[in-house]
């Protein structure tokens, strides 16, 4: 089993690897055809993606919902910044609480290892400035809700992961 | 994506990264992690004033990080681990979807044909 790692650079972005089997063609296509994308970008079991937009080019439209057919589910929307087939994704995504969060950059590359896939994802978290402003003005200006729809979704998906 | 998600549950579960973010603030966490302190004796090694030194430690506190005895004008402050949990509980979180999702994606890339037409 092809193991998975995630590491912190300073506080400021997130990277994870991890290498599979098949080659870069068929891994890149898995991250870029919607049929493809709903199912395997699910989370913990039972949730599904009823809806999947991805127009893999520049410019192109990201859109994809999720529900754990419980009543709960959210969803994102992002633009495709870079997309070169079979080497290199470049797109920003934000969820919606309904309240858009800010954006966040993700960097996803395919390389030949071997026979297989190395994919190498750099994820950018929100800079001191977008947390600080979140942190000071989300309490006061009623981001409760969305905050505890956040606790509500983190809750069922620890519930799912600590039950398997 | 759920690695949004957890971001999100990191910034909304804890200030400690925000609170982490700043080297005054980390050799604060270094010093209480010597034995408490009060506020004065925090300010010694640092060339700015108490007002500053008392907004980090409001940023500490805020994230879980320390904690403060009311104990006259001189409130010491206390190093509180648990404070730390809370990236610990988004980083293994989020490991665990990405694994979930990755192991998804083997058995999708398992039934693809090997030889596929792409489209651009």
């Amino acid at each position: 089993m092809s193991k998975l790692t995630l590491t912190t650079e300073g506080d400021t972005h997130v990277v994870v690897t991890r290498r599979f089997s098949a080659p870069p063609e068929l891994v890149y296509r898995a991250h870029t055809e919607p049929a493809l994308l709903q199912q395997w970008l699910l989370g913990p079991e039972g949730w599904t993606m009823p809806v999947c937009i991805m127009e893999a080019r520049p410019g192109g439209r990201i859109r994809y919902e999720w529900s754990d057919g419980n009543g709960n589910g959210f969803h994102i929307t992002g633009e495709v910044l870079e997309a070169v087939t079979s080497t290199r994704l470049k797109h920003v995504e934000r969820m919606h609480l309904p309240d858009p969060t800010p954006d966040n950059h993700v960097e996803t590359q395919f390389a030949l290892d071997g026979e297989g896939t190395l994919m190498t994802m750099r994820m950018t978290l929100p800079d001191e400035e977008t947390r600080t402003m979140m942190l000071a003005t989300g309490m006061e200006h009623g981001m409760e809700a969305s905050y505890a729809r956040l606790e509500s979704l983190h809750h069922a998906m620890k519930v799912w992961i600590t039950q398997r | 994506m759920f690695m949004l998600y957890n971001i999100y549950i990191m910034i909304l579960a804890d200030a400690a990264f925000f609170a982490l973010a700043d080297s005054t603030r980390r050799a604060i966490l270094v010093r209480l992690a010597q034995g408490d302190a009060t506020v004065a004796e925090l300010k010694e090694p640092f060339a700015i004033s108490q007002p500053a030194v008392s907004r980090h430690l409001k940023v500490l506190e805020a994230a879980g990080l320390i904690s403060r005895r009311a104990q006259g004008a001189s409130r010491p402050c206390h190093l509180e681990a648990k404070g730390f949990e809370s990236i610990d509980r988004w980083l293994s979180t989020m490991r665990e979807t990405m694994e979930l999702n990755f192991t998804r994606l083997d058995n999708v890339l398992q039934q693809m044909p090997s030889t596929a037409p792409t489209s651009c």
